[in-house]
C-alpha cells in the first residue's frame, strides 16, 4: 500500500518533469502558473480543510510577499538570497499579526475579519502611491539571478525552479498534516470543545496553523511576482482570496492533492475563458454554485466515490 | 487532600441564577452522584469544574490546586476528564483516530509537526489496548458517526479514560440508551479503576444509586441534600422533588 502511494507520487513527479518537453513555451508558462497557485491553494487548505478556518483574506500574505520581493528587487538589490527570505518573513509576520485578531472569532465572523484585514492591505497598496505605485503597481520586477547553468529568464528553467518549490511545499505540508499537530487540527475542525477537555490548547494550534498558512502563501506570492515580473493591488484583492477558496473547495478541502488540482483547473479555465469574455468572476461564481450542489467534497471526493473508499 | 473541592460556587446567566453557593468535596477514589431535576444546575456545575464557564463567584480546587482561573486544557493536563451529555465526538473520524487524538492530548508529542504520527508507535499501542480493553477493537476502523448510539457512548467513555484521569466527570452517560445499552454502559463504569474519582450526573436514580458511594441532590441551583444512598432514598424532600417535578 505504502509503496503504491509512493509509486504514484513518483509517477506524477516524472510527468511534471517531462511535460515541458512536449509543451509549447506558452503552455509551460500556464503550467508554471498552475504550480504557483497550487502552493497558494494548499496553504489555504491547511486552514480551511484541516483546521476548519474559512479565511477570505488569504491573498494578504500572498500579496505582501509579492510586494516585498518586488520592492526589494527593484529599489534595493536583486539578490535572491535576501529578497526571497524577506518576502517569506513579511508574509509570516503579517499572518502572525493578523492571526491575533482573526482567531478571536469563529465561523463566519472569522471569515469577515480575515476579509476586512485583507482589504486593509489592499487599501494601503492602492493608496500609498509613492511606495507601491498605487493602481499601476510595480512593473518590470526582474527574475532572480542564480548561479545556475540556465538563466531563469527563460520559461523552461523557471518552470523547474517553481517545480522545486512546489515539491518542497507539498512534502513539507504532507508531513505537517500527518503529524500529531496536523491530526489535532482535524480534531479541532471536528469538535473544538472536545479537544479542549482532552488537553489541547486549541488557540495555539489554530494560531500556528494560521502562521504556517501565511508562510506558504508567501512562497506562492514570491514565485508569482518573479513569474509575472509585476505586482499590483489586485494581488491583495478579495477576488484573489475568493479564487483561492474556490480552488480548495473545487479540488477537495482536507486533502493536499485536491487544492493543487483545483488550482490547475481554475487557472486553466481562467486562461481559456478570459480570452472570450470579460466576466471571469461571474464564471467563478457559477463554478462555486455547481461544486457546492453536485460535488461538495470536490474533485477528489468524486474520484474517491468512484473508487468506493471512504474519506480519511 | 480532596480530589475535588467546590467552594461557595455561584453562577448566573444574565439575571438567571443557575448555581447558588454550592459546596462539594469529593475524596480521592470516591464515587459521587449528582442528581436533581432538569434545570437544577448539574451540567452548569460540570462546565464550571472543567473550565468551559468561569464562575460568577467561588473557587474550584482540583487535587489541592486552585484551578478556578485555568483554561480547560490545563485542567485536563492536571488529570481532569469528562464526558458530554450531547455527543460531541469526532463524527467523521474513525474510532481509532478519535482514540488516538485522546491519547495524544496528554502526550509530550502532541505539538510535534515535523514527523508523521505513525512515527510514534506508543500512541497507537495505547489506543489499541484501550479499544481492546473496552471491547471495541473490532470497530476501530468504523467511522464514529456511523456507530450505534450505544457504541458512541462507549467511545465517549473511552476518550475520557484515555489520559488515565484522576477525576472523571460523567454527564448522563446512559441518557437516551435502551435498557440493554444502559446495562452495558453501567457495567463499563463499574469496571473503571477505583483510583479514579468519579462524579456522575444521572437522571435515572436507580442507575445512579447503584454506581456510587454517596449522593448530592441539586435543586434550583442549590444543594438540597447530601449523604449516603440510604439517607437520600429515605429523604422526604428528595422524594417530593422526584415525584413532583421529574418528567422521566
Amino acid at each position: 500500500m505504502k509503496t503504491r502511494i509512493a509509486m504514484r507520487w513518483a509517477a506524477a513527479l516524472v510527468v511534471l518533469i517531462a511535460l515541458p518537453a512536449v509543451l509549447s513555451s506558452y503552455q509551460v508558462g500556464l503550467l508554471t502558473k498552475m504550480l504557483i497557485f497550487g502552493i497558494f491553494a494548499m496553504s489555504l487548505d491547511l486552514l480551511l480543510g484541516y483546521a476548519g478556518l474559512p479565511s477570505l483574506g488569504h491573498a494578504a500574505y500572498f500579496g505582501v510577499a509579492a510586494y516585498t520581493v518586488g520592492l526589494l528587487s527593484l529599489r534595493v538589490a536583486n539578490n535572491f538570497w535576501i529578497d526571497f527570505p524577506a518576502g517569506l518573513a513579511v508574509a509570516t509576520g503579517v499572518s502572525a499579526l493578523f492571526g491575533l485578531f482573526a482567531l478571536r472569532a469563529r465561523g463566519s465572523y472569522f471569515l469577515m475579519i480575515t476579509l476586512a484585514l485583507g482589504q486593509v492591505l489592499w487599501g494601503i497598496a492602492f493608496g500609498w502611491r509613492s511606495l507601491t505605485g498605487g493602481d499601476d503597481g510595480l512593473p518590470s520586477v526582474p527574475r532572480p539571478r542564480l548561479p545556475l547553468p540556465w538563466p531563469l529568464t527563460d520559461g523552461g528553467p523557471f518552470y523547474y525552479f517553481v517545480l522545486a518549490f512546489f515539491v518542497i511545499s507539498i512534502l513539507a505540508l504532507s508531513v505537517i498534516v500527518r503529524s500529531p499537530f496536523g491530526r489535532a487540527l482535524v480534531g479541532i475542525r471536528e469538535s473544538e470543545r472536545r479537544m479542549e477537555v482532552l488537553g489541547y490548547d486549541v488557540w495555539r494550534y489554530k494560531y500556528v496553523a494560521f502562521v504556517l498558512a501565511g508562510l506558504f502563501a508567501g512562497v506562492a506570492g514570491n514565485l508569482f511576482v518573479y513569474f509575472n515580473g509585476f505586482v499590483s493591488p489586485s494581488y491583495l484583492n478579495i477576488v484573489f482570496s475568493a479564487a483561492a477558496l474556490l480552488m480548495v473547495i473545487l479540488g477537495g478541502a482536507g486533502t493536499l492533492v485536491g487544492p493543487a488540482l483545483g488550482a490547475a483547473v481554475i487557472v486553466f479555465l481562467e486562461n481559456m475563458i478570459s480570452a472570450y469574455m470579460e466576466r471571469w468572476v461571474l464564471v467563478l461564481g457559477v463554478i462555486y454554485v455547481l461544486v457546492t450542489l453536485f460535488a461538495p467534497s470536490g474533485l477528489v471526493g468524486l474520484v474517491r466515490q468512484r473508487l468506493g473508499s471512504h474519506p480519511a | 487532600m480532596m480530589a475535588l473541592q467546590v467552594e461557595q460556587l455561584s453562577h448566573s446567566f444574565g439575571g438567571l441564577l443557575a448555581l447558588s453557593d454550592v459546596n462539594l468535596a469529593v475524596a480521592p477514589g470516591e464515587r459521587l452522584a449528582i442528581i436533581g431535576p432538569n434545570g437544577a444546575g448539574k451540567t452548569t456545575l460540570f462546565n464550571i469544574v472543567t473550565g468551559i464557564f468561569r464562575p460568577s463567584a467561588g473557587r474550584i480546587r482540583l487535587l489541592g490546586q486552585d484551578v478556578t482561573r485555568l483554561p480547560p486544557h490545563r485542567r485536563a493536563q492536571l488529570g481532569l476528564a469528562r464526558t458530554f451529555q450531547i455527543t460531541t465526538l469526532f463524527p467523521r473520524l474513525t474510532v481509532l483516530d478519535s482514540v488516538l487524538l485522546a491519547v495524544q492530548g496528554l502526550d509530550p508529542v502532541r505539538f510535534t509537526l515535523h514527523r508523521p504520527r505513525e512515527a510514534y508507535g506508543h500512541l497507537r499501542e495505547r489506543a489499541e489496548s484501550l479499544l481492546a480493553e473496552w471491547g471495541l477493537a473490532d470497530r476501530c476502523h468504523a467511522v464514529t458517526g456511523r456507530l450505534s448510539y450505544g457504541e458512541q457512548r462507549q467511545v465517549e467513555l473511552i476518550l475520557a479514560l484515555a489520559g488515565a484521569p484522576k477525576v472523571l466527570l460523567l454527564d448522563e452517560p446512559t441518557a437516551g440508551l435502551s435498557p440493554a445499552e444502559t446495562a452495558s454502559v453501567a457495567e463499563m463504569i463499574r469496571r473503571f479503576s477505583r483510583d479514579t474519582t468519579i462524579l456522575l450526573i444521572e437522571h435515572d436514580m436507580d442507575v445512579a444509586l447503584e454506581l456510587v458511594d454517596r449522593v448530592t441532590v441539586l435543586f434550583q441551583g442549590r444543594v438540597l441534600a447530601e449523604g449516603s444512598k440510604e439517607k437520600i432514598r429515605s429523604d422526604p424532600e428528595v422524594a417530593a422533588i422526584y415525584l413532583g417535578t421529574d418528567d422521566a
